[in-house]
């Protein structure tokens, strides 16, 4: 059983109860001539862990990058925790905590740079950046990287020091776009942990994700995405409907029936 | 195979138009030039035919050898002109090698480069058109001479990408091999002057080159023209001979960087503290010119710009030394105060997509901006202070010190505020971080080149009032006018200084999103 879509007229900021943490109102981008994100509506409830799941291209990443703030949908709104993502950026930005995907960091800093650089530019004192700073590079197992420059770390430990900066300032809400990415198993272990522990007490997290094991095992929510399209959202029970995640995402975004043809590749 | 290397480099071409238009102008824009400079070569070796031999083999065998070293060595300097068919790509794949290398060499046609060289060397024939004989021969050896020319280009950035592959390496080679870029000009002025002697030394050396790599092909058609079959047939063998080692070399090293794919070595540097972020103040504007300074010190793409300092004044006084006169000397601080304002003109693009960091803290527009200047203005401010106050001191040209100081701490001023509004607005594709400064996108010239030229311009106009007031001094000998220019200068650049970060700060507040998108285009 699918959760019905939220279908509140557009261009009304919600009215439920709790106030959602990210309510997102026919958010579309095209791109050229492909629809990259075809007016998706969501709600993200408050203290909720959210798993974004979809195929290559079904435009998680474009979506996130519209609740971000860093790409300007064509139409419809989004609000974190009330603030007008687009009308009040830099309300809606305080509040949060973005690692984008497939973007550079500035490697040329040390990792304990980079990360005392995200906090001072969210205009945090010098006192509370060192302490957290600190409190990051030891949570996360990049002690002794700390001074090496962050283009010398490897794609796990960038995506870790990333994560960092996305932490800092303590936020409301975190965005993150594939963070297990490239992650290996015990450091995703640990930012599982920290994770969990921040929604625990009281923190939103969006997360995208292609493991649909992950995200089943660690979200309390999920939403389905393909081809642009918003295809289920509600709680993971609710979507799963009894069945693993999986089956019903591949029953949901179609495809997957075409395995066992390859019989040349059987090398006995 | 090489049919399929082919099509693949020409649908990576065309494939790198659909992303930006402004590609498909630049190339536009460079073939037309190439077209034009074939146009005019063409006349000259029209012309070189219709003279005697001995001259055209003198003009030719140089000329054609100055291309293939300059197809030798610019591409190790620029790390490559194209790497669109990286040989390291094809680590995976199993293609023979004979393959590959004829598949990757013959791609080098596909491209402006290739095609003039191509061009122009098949064209010597024209300059022996009244030999039949050696036209003939010159079209082949042309031909070949251009194979050799790519070849020699692939083995040598083959080679050279052992050593370039290790950051540190490529970080100080980039830094360093600006000198000589640099000092082109002055030496070719130099070599300019020597142009009349030029007949005197030319056939020889033309007689010395004809028998090197470097022009021995070019040398064939002349040896036919002349009668001399035996030392044609001597020539042709030596010179394929050379193309054979050439290629068979770079073979031998890409087979080598196949079998043992380059890996980035790990390791590096290490950093305890914050460095620059500990002494600027703890507020987003600090922390950006922190970063920013930071950048200043590691990254090779700026790096490039602070070496522009010293050799501002070295190419001035060359300049002035032929020129007999050392008043251009006084204009070393407005230059250099020009040149580092400009310098950060186009910090966003710089910052590629990292800038998203900037995008989603919500940094308030004008913060970014003041920090990007902050940063320069560290070293900037001192630099343009040395090079506007010690020429005039130096020259004891003492009197002229408060105009020319006036001058470029305006130029200094005014400069960071337009280059504030220009980065705000005016992205291009600029070499990415980690690449060779010199490395540019393919056809990211012609935005480029505008913005760029637009945005000096502007510099220009905006620096009229202090430069009028130091010429009125310079013509009337009137000292007020350069103690108006002292006070002139600053306090117009202060206001232009704060007017451009405000402009810039609101454009940025506003265009976020946009600056985002433009980088991850670029990228």
């Amino acid at each position: 059983m699918t959760m019905p879509l939220p279908s509140l007229p557009p261009a009304t900021p919600p009215v439920t109860q709790p106030a959602p943490a990210i309510a997102m109102r026919g958010l579309a981008k095209r791109f050229a001539d492909k629809v990259a994100v075809n007016g998706i509506s969501l709600d993200v409830p408050a203290g909720s862990f959210y798993g974004l799941v979809g195929p290559n291209g079904a435009g998680k990443t474009t979506a996130l990058s519209m609740v971000t703030g860093l790409l300007r949908p064509d139409a419809g709104q989004v609000w974190v925790h009330g603030a007008d993502v687009w009308a009040d950026p830099r309300a809606a930005k305080a509040m949060m905590g973005v690692l984008a995907d497939g973007v550079r960091l500035f490697d040329r800093l040390t990792g304990r740079q980079l990360v005392t650089y995200a906090g001072l530019l969210r205009g945090m004192d010098r006192d509370t950046v060192a302490a957290r700073a600190g409190d990051l590079l030891h949570v996360l197992g990049l002690e002794e990287s700390a001074g090496k420059l962050v283009v010398d770390y490897s794609a796990g430990m960038a995506k870790k020091i990333a994560l960092a900066t996305a932490l800092i300032h303590a936020p409301r809400v975190l965005v993150l776009d594939e963070p297990f990415e490239a992650v290996d198993p015990v450091s995703a272990a640990s930012i599982r942990g920290i994770l969990a522990d921040y929604v625990a007490h009281g923190g939103t997290v969006v997360v995208s994700s292609h493991v649909m094991d992950l995200v089943q095992r660690m979200c309390s929510h999920v939403a389905v995405i393909a081809g642009g399209n918003l295809l289920a959202a509600g709680t993971v029970d609710a979507v799963r409907a009894g069945g693993s995640l999986e089956d019903r995402f591949v029953e949901l975004v179609g495809g997957g029936s075409a395995t066992g043809g390859l019989s040349w590749l059987h090398t006995s | 195979m090489v049919a399929h290397l082919l099509r693949l480099k020409a649908i990576l071409l065309r494939n790198g138009f659909r992303r930006s238009p402004w590609q498909l102008v630049g190339v536009a824009a460079a073939g037309l030039y190439g077209l034009f400079l074939v146009a005019l070569l063409f006349m000259g070796l029209f012309y070189l035919g219709g003279t005697d031999p001995g001259f055209a083999a003198a003009v030719l065998v140089p000329a054609v050898s100055a291309a293939v070293l300059g197809w030798a060595l610019l591409p190790v300097l620029a790390t490559g002109v194209d790497l669109t068919l990286d040989p390291a790509r094809f680590t995976t794949f199993t293609v023979r090698p004979w393959e590959l290398v004829a598949g990757l060499l013959l791609s080098g046609f596909i491209g402006v480069p290739g095609l003039v060289t191509l061009f122009l060397f098949a064209g010597q024939a024209l300059a022996w058109r009244q030999v039949p004989a050696a036209a003939a021969v010159a079209v082949p050896c042309g031909v070949l001479a251009a194979v050799l020319c790519l070849a020699l280009a692939r083995l040598t950035t083959t080679a050279a990408s052992a050593l370039t592959a290790s950051r540190r390496f490529r970080d100080a080679a980039a830094v360093l091999l600006i000198v000589p870029l640099l000092g082109l000009g002055p030496v070719l002025t130099v070599v300019v002057a020597g142009f009349e002697d030029a007949l005197g030394w030319l056939p020889r050396a033309a007689a010395v080159l004809g028998w090197t790599p470097l022009g021995s092909f070019a040398a064939v058609p002349a040896d036919v023209a002349a009668g001399s079959w035996g030392t044609a047939a001597v020539r042709l063998a030596l010179s394929l001979a050379y193309l054979a080692a050439v290629v068979g070399l770079w073979k031998r090293t890409l087979e080598r960087a196949l079998e043992t794919p380059r890996e980035g070595p790990r390791g590096g540097r290490t950093a305890s503290g914050l460095g620059a972020f500990a002494r600027f103040p703890a507020t987003p504007w600090g922390a950006v010119a922190a970063r920013c300074l930071a950048y200043w010190r590691r990254d090779p793409r700026y790096a490039v710009a602070i070496l522009a300092v010293p050799l501002v004044p070295a190419m001035m006084w060359v300049v002035a030394v032929q020129a007999g006169s050392t008043a251009l000397m006084l204009w070393t601080g407005p230059i250099v105060a020009v040149l580092l304002a400009f310098s950060i003109s186009a910090d966003v693009s710089y910052d590629s997509t990292a800038f998203a960091l900037h995008a989603t803290s919500g940094i308030r527009g004008v913060h970014d901006r003041l920090g990007r200047v902050a940063a320069c203005a560290v070293f900037a401010l001192p630099a343009v202070l040395a090079a506007a106050v010690l020429p005039p001191v130096l020259l004891g040209e003492a009197r002229l010190l408060p105009g020319v100081a006036g001058l470029s701490l305006g130029a200094l001023a005014s400069g960071f505020g337009v280059a504030s509004v220009a980065s705000a607005r005016f992205t291009y594709a600029v070499p990415p971080p980690g690449e060779s400064p010199f490395k540019n996108p393919p056809g990211a010239g012609m935005r480029m080149v505008v913005v760029q030229l637009a945005t000096m311009w502007v510099m220009g106009l905006l620096l009229l009032p202090p430069l009028a007031l130091l010429v009125a001094h310079l013509v009337t000998g009137n000292a007020a006018f350069g103690w108006a220019g002292l006070v002139a200068g600053p306090a117009l650049g202060a206001v232009l200084l704060v007017a451009g970060v405000r402009l810039g700060g609101r454009w940025f507040d506003a265009r976020v999103p946009e600056l985002m998108q433009a980088t991850v285009l670029n990228r």
